[in-house]
């Protein structure tokens, strides 16, 4: 059974990995803007797609904004 | 006829603005020249992700030419190595994920920049660019001619980008950590009271604990002991005083425990408190990032000003630099950095911000002219007499009476509270010590250290953090910024509210004009543009400003008829523009309507609108605030012009004052306070300052909460006015919420002070007494907010 004083401490060394992980981050800024990264990744290719811009095309982006605009509420 | 707004901006288009092209409206010129630029470029999606999410550009010309001094680049850079810079700009019309997205690609835009960072929340732009491509002053006037204006003020030049303090998070961070591990290595002790197995590991566990437990009672708690400490000098019994008891007492007898090996201690109880206590304090911690409510003059006065040195060549000059004698040269709509002689002819001058006078002051040559004012008209020449630090703005500024507030405390709801609970709580304590010492000593130790670790105030102290985080939150959705959470207490106890005038309860922003009736014809709307041209009255200088007829011209005969309006002849054609007897109208009256008519070659034709002078609902705020007795006064800096359609207007209880000056105001709020009330003033600008200082709330209301507002307790944005009383309403609900849940977390602590009393308290209990009442606590508060705030607020 003395296995558990080895498994013990590993279970905390590892939970500490995880509290100087955070710390780090924190202090790096990283959660600083918790909200622009939430939209930035929601464009890439917009540009492209760009060239054959059609009237359809525009109806689903109408679509895509009330979405946006739900979520920025 | 179906009403469109602007494909850029979305402002509303009449026939007077209308503008076509690529089978799409604008608004005006700018708007379309935005478009052009973005399609041309394959940024047209920007249009895509947000129906018109544009600003109207203005016109740079000139503004920006101080950013080609390296002096003032380089206070204004972040980061500034061989070819690489780094900017920071402040970006007020940031505000939707369009501005996010074009932003981000200017790189398209401008080949020297190589990334942009937006920070939303903040309102921020991070420009990272190649120095020897481009230049700080092409990125900024890229960016005002495609409408996203950076805000650049004499606060930029002074600030050093200040750290940020993350220390509450490393201290959650740590706490969590440890209450997460405390809680599993104690689970055997819960369950295995005496076998074996127990009594040859729980050495190890409790060691362990204790050693985890280290940092939290060290680091984490650590402010707790500081406020205690505080509270203790200045023999104020705040609620940090038993927190701070309880925390040490539970470590120590902990400790003891552990050591001498008498029992498993109360680590687990300790940690998962300090961890509670540290997310409440997180919670009241809202910060509004992209807004200040300590402004000062700096963030309103501009980096710098234009300078005429010798030979009239025009040379940008920090404003600090600015000495007696100077020669400055002030564009429209610039601001007057210091106390000045006027040397061209004539202008207007608007001083609503500094005084609260709503109609611009014409000045002639010679005549001085104060900081603080906003030039309206064509470019002028000034002398200057004062250096900035001398001028009349910020002599205002640094003077006493408006910083005194600093050290005015108030004592909030749960002070009171813990002013009766803590030494209630230490008598109790003793009695239980004296009581149980008769028995035996040991229990006697037991029973008091139990005592202090179980009434340890964690759910008393969690109500009012939570509650009024969460109202300030709420409010905050409503677009009412609240400085900190004593607020929302202050905001409760208000009896008597004091509104400024101009800019309060008047609209400071230009007026919307409408025209109702027939439609006039280009060269009509020319010749009427070129008959007012002359006159000073400030409707005719607006409807100028409106009617954007090119061509400028003499009319052939001109008058102006004081009250009245103006009558003149153009083109053989005559025109009678004014009010309803000028045109021979029968008078109707509309309230709070103010029009301009039009007749031409005796025909009526129609009349201009002018957007109502008072903000939306102002009467239905005022009546159903007096439903509530609120009392109230208008102040105003102001001559005593509108007091009759102020009497109209609001309750008749009402005091009006007129020709008030800052330190009159401020001097008014002192009186009230004087006669025992709980005031709230209610201002826009740099002459309600030492009023917003004095009062118990000052809150400061802005059409664009983002650019400037005098500091205050609380920013309402101007949409909002009419909501006041709701928010006023809401503030009082969440105080009574409070009262409700102090009684719920004053049940919990008697029980275990019960408990304790019968030396029947183990760890066990504790680590379930304590969780069940703050989660109890915390989702009772949070209920009922949310609650008050879908009843009162929507």
């Amino acid at each position: 059974m003395s296995v558990i004083y080895f498994l013990i401490s590993i279970s905390v060394v590892v939970a500490g990995i995880f509290l100087y992980l955070f710390i780090k981050s924190v202090k790096s800024g990283q959660f600083d803007d918790a909200y622009t990264p939430s939209v930035r990744m929601l464009f890439d290719d917009e540009i492209k797609s760009d060239v054959k811009k059609s009237s359809s095309k525009n109806k689903t982006n109408h679509l895509v904004n009330e979405n946006q605009r739900e979520n920025q509420i | 006829m179906e009403k469109k707004g602007c494909y850029h901006c979305g402002n509303e288009i009449t026939t007077f603005n209308r503008i076509v092209f690529d089978e799409k409206e604008f608004c005006c010129n700018g708007c379309k020249t935005v478009y052009e630029i973005f399609s041309e470029n394959d940024l047209s999606c920007y249009y895509d992700m947000q129906q018109a999410p544009g600003a109207t550009p203005e016109e740079a010309n000139g503004k920006y030419d101080f950013l080609d001094k390296s002096e003032i680049i380089n206070k204004l850079l972040e980061f500034d190595e061989g070819p690489t810079s780094i900017v920071s700009l402040y970006i007020p019309h940031i505000h939707c994920s369009s501005c996010i997205w074009i932003l981000e690609n200017l790189n398209r835009l401008n080949q020297g920049v190589y990334r942009v960072l937006v920070n939303f929340p903040e309102k921020k732009a991070t420009i990272t660019f190649n120095k020897e491509k481009t230049s700080l002053k092409e990125i900024v006037l890229l960016l005002n001619k495609i409408g996203y204006e950076p805000y650049i003020s004499l606060k930029n030049y002074d600030d050093k980008p200040q750290q940020v303090d993350r220390s509450l998070i490393y201290k959650i961070g740590i706490a969590f950590f440890a209450f997460g591990n405390v809680m599993m290595l104690s689970f055997p002790e819960y369950f295995n009271i005496d076998d074996i197995w127990m009594r040859q590991y729980k050495d190890f566990f409790r060691w362990l604990i204790l050693i985890i437990s280290l940092p939290v009672f060290f680091y984490s708690a650590s402010p707790y002991y500081i406020a205690a400490w505080k509270g203790i000098r200045s023999k104020n019994y705040t609620i940090d005083i038993p927190m701070a008891l309880g925390i040490i007492v539970m470590f120590i007898r902990s400790a003891v425990d552990i050591i001498f090996d008498l029992g498993p201690g109360f680590f687990d109880s300790m940690t998962m408190l300090v961890f509670f206590m540290l997310l409440g304090k997180l919670f009241q911690q809202r910060t509004y990032n992209f807004l200040s409510f300590e402004r000062d003059y700096k963030s309103y006065f501009p980096i710098a000003i234009t300078k005429l040195v010798e030979g009239n060549k025009e040379e940008p000059i920090q404003i600090y630099d600015v000495v007696k004698g100077d020669r400055l040269l002030i564009r429209n709509q610039e601001l007057l950095p210091v106390d000045s002689i006027l040397i061209s002819e004539s202008t207007f001058i608007d001083y609503s911000f500094v005084t609260g006078e709503a109609v611009p002051v014409e000045k002639k040559s010679g005549d001085k002219l104060f900081a603080g004012g906003k030039q309206v008209g064509d470019i002028i020449e000034v002398e200057v007499i004062n250096s900035v630090s001398q001028s009349y703005l910020t002599q205002l500024w640094s003077n006493d009476v408006f910083q005194k507030r600093v050290d005015m405390k108030y004592k909030t709801i749960t002070d009171t509270i813990s002013h009766f609970f803590t030494p209630v709580l230490l008598t109790i304590s003793i009695l239980g010590f004296i009581g149980w010492s008769f028995v035996s000593i040991n229990a006697a130790f037991n029973v008091f250290t139990a005592i202090l670790i179980v009434a340890c105030p964690c759910a008393l102290a969690l109500t009012a953090p939570f509650t009024l985080g969460n109202a300030i939150r709420i409010l905050g959705r409503s677009s009412f910024y609240l400085k900190n959470v004593t607020v929302v207490e202050q905001m409760a106890k208000v009896d008597t509210i004091v509104f400024d005038k101009t800019g309060t309860i008047t609209t400071n922003a230009k007026s919307i004009i409408q025209y109702e009736g027939e439609e006039l014809t280009s060269e009509e709307q020319s010749d009427i543009r070129n008959i007012i041209r002359g006159s000073n009255h400030p409707l005719s200088r607006k409807l100028y400003g409106f009617l954007q007829a090119r061509i400028v011209a003499k009319p052939n005969t001109f008058e102006e008829i004081p009250g009245q309006g103006l009558v003149g002849t153009m083109n053989n054609r005559s025109y009678f523009i004014g009010s309803q007897e000028l045109v021979g109208i029968p008078h109707d009256k509309i309230i709070n309507e103010t029009a301009v008519h039009i007749k031409i070659d005796g025909e009526y034709k129609g009349k201009f609108v002018f957007a109502n002078h008072y903000r939306l609902g102002v009467k239905e705020l005022f009546e159903q605030l007096d439903k509530k007795h609120y009392k109230f006064a208008i102040l105003s800096g102001d001559n005593d012009g509108e007091l009759e359609a102020l009497k109209a207007l609001l309750p008749p209880s009402t005091a009006l004052v007129f020709n008030q000056k800052p330190e009159q105001k401020l001097e008014y709020v002192k009186e009230l306070q004087e006669t025992g009330a709980n005031v709230m003033m209610v201002g826009d600008g740099l002459n309600d300052a030492g009023a917003l200082a004095q009062s118990n709330v000052g809150v400061s209301i802005s059409e664009n909460v983002n650019v400037f507002t005098p500091a205050s307790d609380a920013i309402l944005d101007a949409r909002k006015f009419a909501y006041l009383e709701k928010f006023m309403d809401y503030s009082k609900k969440s105080v009574k919420i409070i009262k409700l849940s102090y009684i719920l977390a004053l049940t919990y602590n008697v029980i275990g002070i019960s408990v304790c009393l019968l030396n029947k308290m183990s760890p066990l209990v504790a680590a379930i007494i304590m969780p069940v009442s703050t989660i109890s606590i915390i989702s009772f508060v949070t209920i009922l907010t949310n609650y008050f705030a879908k009843r009162i607020l929507k």
